[in-house]
């Protein structure tokens, strides 16, 4: 039997990890808490118009929108079994206890129990021009289409490295924008090489497929192998300049480029609930440490999603409902072992598509080695690469976190979530060193700004 | 710039495509993919008062008017956001009333005032 009469649970996050772990959570007697920033339920991938946003109609998450809907309704449906707090920031982690910034201000709450899925973002590359108004993540060009009906401009280019590359392309050409560029910086080779792999989910890869396929109708190709790219522009964006794999130098107008390198974990809470992280040097990040089954190294704090490795939303899905059962496991309740063998199968299916993608998009880390010294790599202060690089030569620097105290690269406030691996890339660089061997910027509370009057409220 | 008590409406109904693109300061970083029916909403942008639909984000409501959302505090140039779901932290903005939110997870109000110190014009 349980060792707690009436555990707290509570679930990080309202994406398709966090809303299946609440739904399995729920079935077995729980009451969790879901606290999510975001003010309706779906987390970024299939992130909802805000709940006012009327009259947009438009195809938002084309082939996955059964599962989007089935994501957006869970929480509904279970109405007062789910303490679902919208709109609620979690800024830290201490002990059992969380720091919350919600709308009525600065709040505590005590857990039991801490299921983290928390998501992923954008991963960022720096290069000439990207901190110019027009210049958008991937991500965050598509989320101003399918939350907004907003396209980032009236002439778009696309710069990428994964599988999201393709699909952007598709829903602004589909919406009726044109794409006047859509480059991969990975080469065309690794995806052929890695088609036996992509069709251990054939329908997953049919998709992609079907998304370069309308591309090319369209008339927008994805070229491959980019080597180096630029945007230039005075006070936005006015073109983008890119080398292509034979040394060729091309250029095309426009007035908004999306450009980002495949994504990163989101995973500052597990940080300061003090997981442990492990340097991957297939992911090229540091992550934190997971159990297939969700546990991670501090008893009573568990992971789903993209917020412990990059798996997609169906991974997400999957990771979230199996994590829940390890949970309730732990406090003694009795799990139904062959629902837990079927999700290890599927989760195990799906890891040998994620092996054959993650090789087939490589992160572009070439991109990194022309870094020039008056390139800026903290976009929140204009911190440069030859102020991280002088540092490194002058005082000896060999790990990121001294370099964030030497020149406060991953001390603005986005905490190092964009410039953090950038700026790891080229400290490993300018040492010599291998990227596991400079660190990972510590998180650090709040892991968001928070108003002053909120936190001494 | 509109004469006084004219509102600046984003959507190429009301005023054209052209009069939106060709005006300078009018011409707005972003545009309206997708056409959507929702109630106006006037927000104002340095003063000026401009036209928002309800269920925009800032970011929108404001972008669709201007090419910058603040001037970057640390050097030369202007921000616009970055990201879109809360992470970057590029896109605050303040307001009038003494607030600073972040344009992409807030949505647009009536009445909103924005203060956009230093954007430049054009």
């Amino acid at each position: 039997m349980s060792p707690l009469a009436d555990p707290v649970v509570v679930v990080v996050g309202a994406g398709p990890a966090g809303v299946r772990a609440a739904e399995v959570l729920v079935r077995a007697g729980l009451r969790p808490v879901v606290l999510d920033e975001a003010e309706r339920p779906g987390g970024q991938v299939y992130r909802q118009p805000p709940a006012a946003a009327t009259g947009l109609r438009f195809d938002t998450y084309g082939f996955e929108r059964r599962k989007a809907h089935a994501i957006h309704g869970v929480l509904v449906d279970h109405g007062a079994g789910i303490d679902y707090r919208p709109r609620t920031l979690v800024w830290n982690v201490f002990e059992r206890r969380l720091d919350l910034l919600t709308p009525q201000g600065h709040a505590e709450l005590h857990f039991d129990r801490l299921l983290l899925a928390t998501g992923a973002m954008d991963r960022v590359v720096p290069f000439p021009g990207w901190t110019l108004p027009g210049v958008y993540t991937l991500g965050g060009a598509q989320i101003a289409l399918k939350s907004q009906g907003i396209a980032i401009g009236r002439r778009v280019a696309f710069v990428g490295a994964g599988p999201l590359l393709p699909l952007v392309t598709h829903q602004y050409a589909k919406a009726g924008v044109p794409v006047v560029a859509s480059l991969d910086a990975t080469p065309f080779g690794t995806k052929v090489a890695q088609l036996p792999g992509l069709l251990a989910s054939a329908a997953t890869a049919a998709k992609g497929l079907w998304y370069v396929g309308r591309n090319a109708a369209r008339g927008v190709g994805v070229r491959h192998g980019i080597r180096a790219l630029r945007v230039e522009g005075e006070q936005r964006v006015e073109a983008l300049a890119w080398r292509d794999a034979s040394g060729a130098e091309h250029r095309v107008a426009c007035d908004a480029v999306g450009a980002s390198f495949g994504l990163r974990v989101e995973a500052q809470l597990a940080d300061l609930a003090g997981c442990r992280f492990a340097y991957a040097p297939d992911a090229r990040q540091w992550l934190p440490e997971r159990t297939a089954e969700g546990r991670t190294t501090v008893p009573g704090v568990y992971l789903a999603g993209d917020g412990a490795r990059i798996g997609g939303a169906d991974v997400a899905e999957l990771q979230g409902r199996r994590t829940a059962l390890a949970l309730l496991e732990d406090l003694g309740h009795a799990v139904d072992a062959p629902e837990a063998a079927q999700l290890d199968r599927a989760l195990a299916r799906q890891a040998r598509f994620r092996r054959a993608l993650d090789a087939a998009y490589p992160f572009p880390s070439h991109l990194l080695d022309g870094v020039a010294d008056d390139e800026v790599v903290c976009r929140c202060e204009g911190i440069t690469a030859g102020a991280l690089r002088r540092a490194a030569r002058e005082k000896d620097v060999r790990e990121v976190n001294r370099t964030k105290a030497l020149t406060r690269v991953g001390m603005g406030r986005c905490q190092g979530r964009v410039c953090g691996e950038a700026a790891a890339e080229l400290l490993a660089r300018a040492c010599g060193m291998d990227l596991g061997e400079v660190g990972r910027l510590r998180a650090q509370p709040p892991v968001k700004p928070i108003p002053i009057v909120a936190s001494t409220a | 710039m509109g004469a006084a008590g004219v509102v600046h409406d984003d959507s190429r109904a009301a005023h054209g495509r052209a009069s939106l693109e060709g005006q300078g300061r009018m011409a707005g970083l972003l545009q309206r993919a997708i056409d959507r029916s929702a109630p106006a909403v006037v927000l104002t942008i340095d003063g000026e008062p401009v036209q928002a639909r309800a269920g925009d984000l800032l970011i929108t409501a404001v972008l669709l008017h201007r090419t910058a959302l603040r001037s970057f505090e640390f050097g030369p140039g202007a921000r616009a956001g970055f990201c879109w779901m809360g992470a970057c932290q590029d896109c605050w903005v303040r307001l009038a009333d003494g607030r600073r939110v972040r344009a992409c997870s807030t949505t647009v109000e009536p009445g909103m005032a924005v203060l956009i110190e230093g954007e430049p014009a054009g």
